[in-house]
């Protein structure tokens, strides 16, 4: 029986005291997938910061990896949305993720082989190693995306929190990253991903739908139905069937 | 003039330092404010005879705690907040320096510096403070770059993102104090800012960007202060005007050889 890797008990998460969802009641088991589905607003990012411990729960009992949010540093990578600060950073993009290595190593702690390895690594997944030694904020869009990408992968984490991280990839890019996303998945590792693409949803174990509340949680064909979607969107009962991004589970039996 | 190059050398370094992190998180207006908030503190401290630096400490603390308290407490953005304590903070010490007759040559000295009035025991400070900042900087360099990098991930790492943005804030409070004396509270800023943003354009690593910072920090203080000697010039403001033309330089030779170079656009 795996441990839960998070758990929500009558939680209420939100900013500054006010809460964006209450009454939240759920669990994930480690080595799980969990794709978050909601328009803008929805709360995607608040559920994420919560767990990541960037935002203080409001009320209720939040468990991440039996621990509080926050302090399981060395287990959780979160790849948010980013600052627009980040990209203006001079700073070669390999020193970019060589950072996610720093809480492994403490304040002064040498770097090891292993960690060199797994930088390196990280930026060839993400077909970053080419540009490892330009500054950051000499890269388009998409590869600065690569390169956080590959910050995230060189935490080695656990759990991952994945905040719309395809925003702005390439073709090539989206692929790297659904490869990635395999090889987490097989490595065992807890993924939550907040995504506007409803066929990454549906390949995700667990699917929560949020505006504002809890729309629906469960299994996506349990839960990606075209009524808790137009409950969440309010509008997709006009999108056409044949949009890559909105597959309707239905019709794939 | 020996005392001079001396000092200037400390402040080369210490605003070196301190300057790479402000360029990198791009903290360049909060520290014009510091800069600039040290002058009350300055005038209440030469009104009443206790050394200048002493007020210095006390206006940037009451600046760094003012920021804290407006941008936490309101929903203006950042920069309102710290461009009302810096205009604010600037009025005070005028109003102040105003009360007084037998003022205005002081406060030409804080506005500007008195670079050949550096004291051995102002040297002594100077060169205690440059050691202490070097030592912070050694130290604290991962969760530094960190926060440069984006203040959620300094969180997530297990680093208080407060905490060292505070910190961050101190030191450059500390690089103000260490400096007014030579430039003076107008320019200081110059000496932080210029010389970073120098060797931005050059180098893509946290420890050569603060080498070569220095040294061009050291550059614009020799070049300054030949200038000032054989022509006769404000010895701060000499110094700060070749720091900003290196800078120029530097932009305008990196355009040259980078003509591909995109640029980050700013959207909030």
């Amino acid at each position: 029986m795996p441990q839960d890797a998070i758990s929500f008990k009558n939680g209420a998460i939100g900013y500054e005291g006010q809460s964006v969802i209450s009454d939240l009641n759920l669990t994930l088991a480690e080595g799980s997938s969990l794709a978050l589905v909601g328009g803008n607003g929805s709360g995607k990012s608040t559920f994420l910061k919560t767990i990541a411990g960037l935002l203080p729960i409001i009320s209720g009992d939040v468990r991440v990896l039996e621990d509080k949010p926050g302090k399981q540093t060395l287990r959780i990578a979160y790849h948010g949305q980013f600052h627009p600060h980040s990209f203006l950073l001079p700073l070669r993009s390999i020193d970019v993720v060589r950072m996610a290595r720093f809480p492994h190593r403490g304040l002064l702690g040498r770097f090891t082989t292993e960690d060199e390895m797994i930088v390196r690594e990280s930026l060839e997944i993400m077909g970053a190693w080419d540009f490892a030694s330009e500054p950051i904020n000499s890269l388009s869009g998409g590869q600065r995306q690569r390169v956080f990408l590959a910050h995230t992968l060189a935490r080695k984490a656990d759990l991952l929190l994945l905040d719309e991280p395809t925003a702005g990839l390439d073709v090539p890019g989206i692929s790297l990253y659904e490869q990635l996303i395999c090889k987490f998945k097989k490595e065992g590792k807890t993924i939550l991903v907040a995504t506007h693409s409803i066929k990454e949803a549906s390949q995700c174990d667990k699917v929560l739908l949020l505006a504002s509340r809890v729309i629906a949680f469960g299994t996506p064909s349990q839960v990606l139905t075209r009524e808790t979607l137009l409950e969440t969107f309010g509008l997709v009962a006009q999108l056409n069937e044949e949009n890559l991004l909105f597959v309707d589970p239905h019709h794939h039996g | 003039m020996l005392n001079a190059l001396a000092a200037g050398t400390l402040v080369a370094i210490a605003c070196g330092i301190v300057g790479t992190f402000m360029v990198l998180k791009g903290l360049a207006f909060l520290g014009d404010a510091l800069s600039h908030g040290v002058l009350p503190g300055v005038a209440v401290a030469i009104l009443w005879g206790i050394p200048g630096i002493v007020g210095a400490a006390v206006g940037s603390l009451l600046m760094i705690a003012g920021i804290g308290v407006v941008t936490k407490k309101t929903k203006l953005s950042a920069d309102t907040a710290i461009g009302l304590l810096f205009v604010g903070m600037l009025a005070l010490g005028v109003v102040i320096v105003s009360r007084s007759q037998s003022f205005s040559g002081d406060l030409v000295k804080v506005l500007f510096g008195q670079f050949l009035g550096i004291s051995t025991i102002d040297l002594v400070i100077q060169g205690a403070a440059t050691i202490l900042l070097a030592l912070m900087a050694f130290v604290f360099q991962r969760p530094f770059l960190l926060l440069c990098f984006s203040e959620e991930q300094t969180q997530v790492s297990g680093y208080s993102a407060k905490f060292y943005h505070f910190l961050l804030l101190l030191m450059i409070a500390v690089s103000v104090i260490v400096a007014f004396q030579t430039v003076g509270t107008l320019l200081v800023f110059g000496m932080l800012i210029a010389p970073a943003a120098s060797s931005s354009f050059i180098s893509r690593r946290l420890g050569s960007m603060m080498v070569l910072a220095s040294g061009f920090g050291f550059i614009a203080v020799y070049a300054g202060l030949l200038l000032s000697y054989h022509f006769n010039l404000s010895a701060g403001a000499s110094v700060v005007l070749v720091a900003v033309g290196i800078f120029f330089v530097i932009f305008l030779f990196s355009q040259k050889l980078k003509p591909r170079r995109i640029h980050a656009t700013r959207c909030n």
